[in-house]
């Protein structure tokens, strides 16, 4: 052995306890995955444009906000800028993140932007926290743990999801709005929550009921958001350079 | 290229442009004014509501008996046994009922 084995063997070694820590979020995922693949399919993505959206965007609610708004034949536009919202928290946990991987090559950073998902951000931050290096090895250990079995399961989704002789029969066309009930409730800890909550879902229903969809999602988003900036909670959040 | 294709595309770029920007733009600010974070803080819930409120609206009381036992469900639950589980009354009132 020589001594330029060994920083091979740390690399490697870091890369599997990344991917270990990745495992839990490959399993819970999982029927995420396999279930936008399946809409997709039924709002008319072909199997190959399921498995490169889960490739290219890789962030499950926003995949399945991007189906639902496609499904209902809204503008191509407003679909993107829909995804776009869902994904804009990112822009906090990339500003946390960066002074953790600050020690990293540039090209290495841009890449590991890439993955930068909700659970990698928590672990990330996990075990900056704690004092410990945030190596590249072991982000990309998590990252891609995760990122081929979602990207994977997607495909198959869609590709059993084209096979499925009656989805209404299987609640096809109303699980998506169970699931985004269970992520608006997973942010009840957030300071206005409820009253967010409350004025854009009043704010949409009116919206559609009155100027229409899609225009609902704009309007109601934006109410809530406005009641949230105009009434912040005490406390400022600092962000270090 | 398909309208499929080309939302998928711009969807990618700009999601990746959220998860380098407050690297790029954000940290150079020593802080965020409490407006802007509290109104970032409330787009993921706002949005979210937006597709759920209209549904839910529209929905009949099958539907209704789902979504109830999704909220009660995220109480104790994570996100996987909430969906299986509220999926799994949807489903199975659905075969039932027809």
């Amino acid at each position: 052995m020589s001594a330029e084995a060994v920083p091979e063997t740390t690399t490697a070694s870091q890369f599997w306890s990344g991917a270990r820590v990745g495992l839990p979020v490959v399993v819970a995922s999982a029927p995420f995955a396999f279930l936008f693949g399946i809409i997709a399919v039924d709002n008319g993505f072909s199997v190959a444009e399921a498995t490169l959206m889960s490739a290219a965007v890789f962030g499950g609610a926003s995949q399945m906000v991007g189906l639902e708004l496609f499904g209902h034949h809204i503008a191509p536009w407003l679909v993107v800028m829909s995804i776009f919202a869902v994904n804009f928290r990112h822009v906090l946990y990339s500003a946390a993140l960066g002074r953790r991987i600050s020690h990293w090559p540039a090209l290495q950073q841009a890449l590991g932007f890439f993955f930068l998902t909700d659970p990698q951000y928590a672990e990330a931050e996990r075990k900056g926290e704690a004092g410990q290096r945030v190596g590249f090895a072991w982000y990309m250990g998590m990252a891609l743990a995760i990122y081929v079995p979602w990207v994977i399961e997607s495909g198959l989704g869609a590709f059993f999801g084209n096979l499925i002789p009656d989805p209404h029969s299987i609640g096809l066309d109303f699980l998506l709005p169970i699931y985004f009930l269970g992520l608006v409730m997973s942010f009840r800890k957030r300071a206005n929550w409820l009253p967010v909550v409350a004025i854009s879902a009043v704010a949409s229903i009116i919206a559609i009921n009155t100027v229409g969809s899609p225009w609902h999602v704009t309007i109601g988003a934006a109410a809530g958001v406005a009641f949230a900036a105009i009434f912040p909670p005490r406390g400022r959040v600092e962000i270090e350079p | 290229m398909s309208t499929t294709l080309w939302i998928i595309l711009w969807s990618a770029v700009l999601t990746y442009l959220t998860r380098v920007g407050g690297h790029l733009v954000l940290s150079r600010f020593l802080t965020v004014h409490p407006r802007v974070e509290a109104g970032l803080d409330a787009v993921p819930a706002a949005v979210l509501t937006t597709l759920v409120a209209p549904a839910a609206m529209t929905a009949g009381p099958l539907e209704w008996v789902a979504l109830a036992v999704a909220a009660l469900m995220s109480l104790r639950f994570g996100m996987l046994p909430l969906f299986l589980v509220a999926g799994g009354v949807l489903i199975v009132g659905r075969q039932v009922l027809g």
